[in-house]
């Protein structure tokens, strides 16, 4: 055998000693530890919930606001079905929600961003523009509206919540693409005739992973609030399904009955929210690090730094819902 | 130094203490993590009105060392041993508020790019008087900076005074730099590089303004650099770094005429002459990083006149005539040096040499240089090619510009198979826009460039498949042009695929090939940039754009980011894919020196046109333009006054 070809079974062996990804090293540092170990918690709760649940989410087990007992442990809610089973089956949903719209939003608004940044001229006047019309609804606004047109389904809330995302994460990948697009290797593909498309995927694309993950933290927060909010004000699983949005809700005319009714599923949104900012936190910080190593593409600064408009140009209303969702990454 | 010799080595501690100047004694300074060293066993005296040189690649510690000898380091590093002595006082022992005092008022540092150093919104005036309002107070300020700008060379009026920072060019604010230095009238003055990135003839004016305020001031000037050159015709006694030790130390023109530690020596060997044709040797392998360093002789790994020995322990400086050389077999290479001199088997006079270059007849009459008269109708008399000879790449009265701002006028160029043209001037003398054009990254442009006898378009993406395959751009940058999220591999093969659809085996083949054809093990192809070195980097580049078999390889200032030993490396490896593939070259460089090197035909640019162009012999030893001639009398050069011709 040709021992060039050979070589080809020892793929990866000089890959040793190379820096590792940047979200394990961002799970290595204390804030990242902290706020993977906090969110990783709660999903697990989310995901493992149904299947140790003491009694069904929509059983009539108790007296409606019954104080905590032996048989159901966070007491009963408004119709008197145990809180405890219906914290555990009512994450999921909202949690699965919440992914697919950051899917949604930061896969729109990268590759919005990206192709904005790389071909420049009208085409990026005509997509950031759009941008901007999207970006003058309040983020909040924008989801009510779709959902109220065409009413209250799952996938459309995903999608609302979703396309209110995607400006944002758009202006800042531009700006990072924007670096990028100049560097000399893009311009070698240029130089060789290599298609547009082939550029922004195999050259660009792999070198923006750092600021799509940054934006991929901070947008699953939002995310969470915003569906959670959605749920609140009644856009979401249909009742009597249990959604911790929904309980809050639901139940908040009992707060002095059984508190844990609200108590525990704003605490687990707050938990959840806070964790994923923690995590995303680190990730910007390590990147941020990484940047002024040799080398590295410096394309983390530049998402820090056009992270968020300032807060008075940002009207999207769920963060007053979550204080600690506003925990911006520091630049 | 230089008179005193071997007693002020031996004794030179007894001497700086009684005496004044600067001495340095066993510096030390190590990783405040992990406690790898950095620099070590760093001892050297410089006495006043001295220009010592510390030289040294990158990653030799020197600026390290700069910036000790004023009790400081950069973040990360500590100093952990030995002395300097300043006037025979400790800076080391010093208080800060002690260290503060001196710093500035006895010893003064000049940072490598003044751009960054001066700060942006002060004038003239407040910044180099800002010294003086910490160490004098009370003292006549205005006129002592007055004084202070005239002693360096800058007009010490109103309008200069009130001046800032981006109104003066890079060498107005180098000598701003150097006057805040010597403003308060130090003793021991620290230059790190401060004339990288200046063009060759600001830095002689700038380096004779040094020299001669050292030597009037009776100043101890420690002037750290890479450039060999600007060392050798400015510092009577050098210390050669490498992997943080001093390796010889002597009076620098017995360094640079006969050095005998191999490493000097490969050094030596790497450097371009602009006043002889000489072939270079770069030295392989690259420097081991601080807390990676052998255990023996940190330059075993790379050194030509290794033994067992030599890897056993860290060898000792010994004493060899009026130098130290940290070398074993110092006293076998310095006999064997008297035997035969290093320089003299490759370095063959011009006249010789003339002859040998591998260029035709018809090259540099089929250059027209219209914006000299003179060189017109003796070209025109002389260029007849023949059919099949049609040139490669030919550019007619291009001129190009950046929104209103000509950066090309007229110029034309004509490129043979096979053939190497230079193309050298200072910066923004547009020679980066004509590299642009001709493979069509910079667009507004107008005039004629013809590839093979077809006009080319403009733009690269509207040009046609062959023409952009023919055509092959390597960068200035090497740590930027690669994709740092791509392997070697996918790297040299992507070119492959695109234009001959290669993939799989014979891509993998073929990229291997291409890897050793650049002097690269095949084992490289599975690493990604960040895991090899600036040169290694540098071949890689080479290595993807000959992947596309192109007929003209344009290169834009390839070695300016890189050593000098890897330049030559480099300079080597392309002189010889030049033959090997029978490449026409475009050889784009500020270094005259590299220039006989490389081509044959050197063209020279200022302000966007072609003031003077011809056979490289011709342009660099009878130069017919002024310009010419100044920029070829500024060249710095390790031989002037013939120090090294014997």
């Amino acid at each position: 055998m040709n021992p060039v070809v050979g070589l080809a079974r020892r793929r990866g062996v000089g890959r040793t000693g190379r820096s590792q990804g940047v979200l394990w090293r961002a799970a290595k540092t204390s804030r990242g530890a902290f706020g993977l170990v906090l969110s990783g918690a709660i999903v697990v709760l989310a995901a493992v919930g149904p299947l140790v649940s003491p009694h069904s989410a929509t059983a009539f087990v108790a007296q409606p606001f019954a104080h905590p007992d032996a048989s159901n442990l966070l007491g009963g809610d408004i119709l008197g079905r145990d809180v405890l089973s219906r914290v555990l089956n009512g994450g999921w949903v909202l949690l699965i929600m919440a992914f697919l719209a950051t899917v949604v939003g930061v896969g729109v608004g990268a590759m919005a961003g990206i192709v904005a940044a790389y071909v420049r001229g009208v085409g990026d006047g005509a997509i950031m523009r759009t941008v901007d019309v999207i970006l003058a609804f309040p983020q909040l606004v924008f989801a009510l509206l779709l959902v109220s047109v065409v009413g209250a389904k799952l996938w459309l809330i995903v999608v609302a919540v979703g396309i209110s995302h995607a400006p944002q994460v758009a202006r800042v990948l531009r700006a990072a693409a924007m670096d990028v697009a100049e560097r000399p290797f893009v311009k070698a593909m240029e130089l060789n005739g290599v298609r547009a498309r082939t550029i922004v995927w195999r050259e660009m694309l792999p070198n923006l992973t750092t600021p799509v993950t940054v934006e991929f933290g901070l947008r699953l927060t939002y995310s969470i609030v915003v569906m959670a909010g959605l749920a609140f004000l009644g856009f979401g699983q249909a009742p009597p399904a249990p959604n911790w949005g929904y309980m809050i809700s639901e139940n908040r005319i009992g707060l002095v009955e059984n508190p844990w009714a609200v108590v525990v599923p704003a605490l687990l949104i707050a938990l959840l929210t806070v964790g994923v900012n923690m995590f995303g936190d680190a990730v910007a910080r390590v990147s941020m690090g990484a940047a002024g190593r040799k080398g590295e593409l410096a394309v983390a600064s530049t998402s820090i730094g056009a992270m968020e408009p300032p807060a008075f140009l940002s009207a999207d209303g769920p963060h007053s819902l979550q204080p600690a969702a506003r925990n911006d990454v520091p630049g | 130094m230089t008179a005193a010799g071997s007693a002020q080595l031996d004794g030179g501690f007894e001497v700086s203490r009684r005496g004044v100047g600067l001495a340095v004694r066993d510096l030390r300074v190590e990783t405040t993590a992990g406690s790898a060293v950095v620099v070590d066993e760093i001892a050297f005296d410089v006495a006043p009105g001295e220009v010592f040189g510390l030289v040294g690649e990158s990653g030799s510690g020197k600026t390290t060392i700069g910036l000790a000898l004023l009790g400081h380091t950069r973040r990360g590093l500590r100093i952990t041993g030995g002395e300097v002595l300043l006037n025979g006082r400790s800076v080391f022992a010093a208080s800060p508020r002690e260290l503060r005092s001196l710093r500035g008022s006895e010893i003064a540092y000049v940072p490598q790019d003044p751009a960054s150093a001066l700060h942006p919104l002060r004038r003239v005036r407040t910044q180099v008087s800002a010294g003086l309002r910490a160490h004098r107070s009370g003292s006549d300020v205005d006129s002592r900076v007055a004084e202070v700008l005239d002693e360096v060379g800058l007009p010490s009026d109103r309008e200069m005074l009130r001046r800032l920072p981006h109104e003066l060019s890079g060498g107005q604010q180098q000598r701003v730099a150097l006057a805040m230095a010597f403003v308060c009238r130090p003793s021991v003055i620290v230059l790190d590089e401060p004339t990288t990135g200046l063009d060759v003839t600001i830095q002689r004016r700038v380096l004779e303004t040094v020299r001669t305020l050292c030597s009037a001031y009776g100043v101890a000037a420690v002037y750290v650099s890479h450039d060999l050159a600007v060392i050798a015709n400015l510092a009577s006694s050098v210390a050669v770094l490498y992997a943080g030790r001093v390796v010889e130390y002597g009076p620098s023109k017995l360094v640079f005429s006969s050095p005998v530690h191999p490493y000097t020596r490969g050094l030596l060997e790497s450097v371009p002459l602009a006043d002889r044709r000489k072939t270079l040797h770069g030295i392989p392998g690259r420097v081991p990083r601080p807390g990676q360093r052998p255990r023996g002789c940190a330059f075993a790994p790379r050194c030509v006149a290794r033994t067992e020995s030599c890897l056993a322990s860290p060898p000792a400086s010994c004493q060899v005539g009026t130098r130290l050389v940290r070398c074993i077999h110092a006293e076998e290479l310095l006999h064997q040096h008297s035997a035969s001199h290093p320089g003299s088997a490759t370095t063959t006079s011009t006249a010789g040499r003339a002859d040998g270059s591998p260029g035709r007849g018809s090259l540099a009459a089929e250059l027209a240089a219209p914006a000299d008269p003179q060189e017109g109708p003796q070209a025109e008399s002389a260029s007849a090619p023949a059919p099949q000879d049609q040139p490669r790449l030919t550019i007619r009265r291009l001129t190009a510009s950046y929104g209103e701002v000509q950066v090309l006028a007229e110029v034309d160029l004509s490129l043979a198979r096979n053939e190497s043209i230079a193309v050298v001037g200072e910066s923004g003398a547009g020679k980066t826009t004509l590299a642009q054009c001709i493979v069509g990254l910079h667009t507004r442009w107008s005039g004629e460039i013809d590839l093979d006898g077809l006009a080319l378009s403009k733009q690269a993406t509207r040009r046609d498949r062959e023409s952009l395959r023919k055509i092959q751009y390597i960068f200035q940058n090497p740590y930027l042009s690669l994709n740092p999220r791509k392997t070697i591999l996918e790297t040299i093969t992507a070119p492959m695929q695109h234009f001959f659809s290669w993939s799989g085996a014979e891509a993998l083949e073929r990229a291997a090939e291409a890897l050793r054809s650049v002097s690269l093990e095949p084992d490289n192809l599975y690493r990604y940039p960040d895991q090899l070195s600036g040169g290694e980097r540098q071949r890689v580049a080479i290595a993807r754009a000959l992947a596309a078999q192109p007929t003209v390889l344009v290169c834009d200032e390839i070695t300016s980011a890189l050593d000098v030993s890897v330049q030559a490396a480099i300079v080597e490896l392309l002189v010889r894919l030049r033959q090997e593939q029978q490449l026409s070259l475009v050889f784009i460089t500020h270094n005259l020196a590299l220039v006989r090197n490389v081509a044959e035909v050197c063209v020279v640019l200022s302000a966007g046109r072609i003031v003077e162009a011809g056979r490289v012999e011709d342009v660099l030893e009878r130069p017919t333009d002024p310009y010419t001639a100044e920029l070829v009398a500024n060249i710095p050069s390790l031989f002037r006054e013939g120090v090294g011709a014997r």
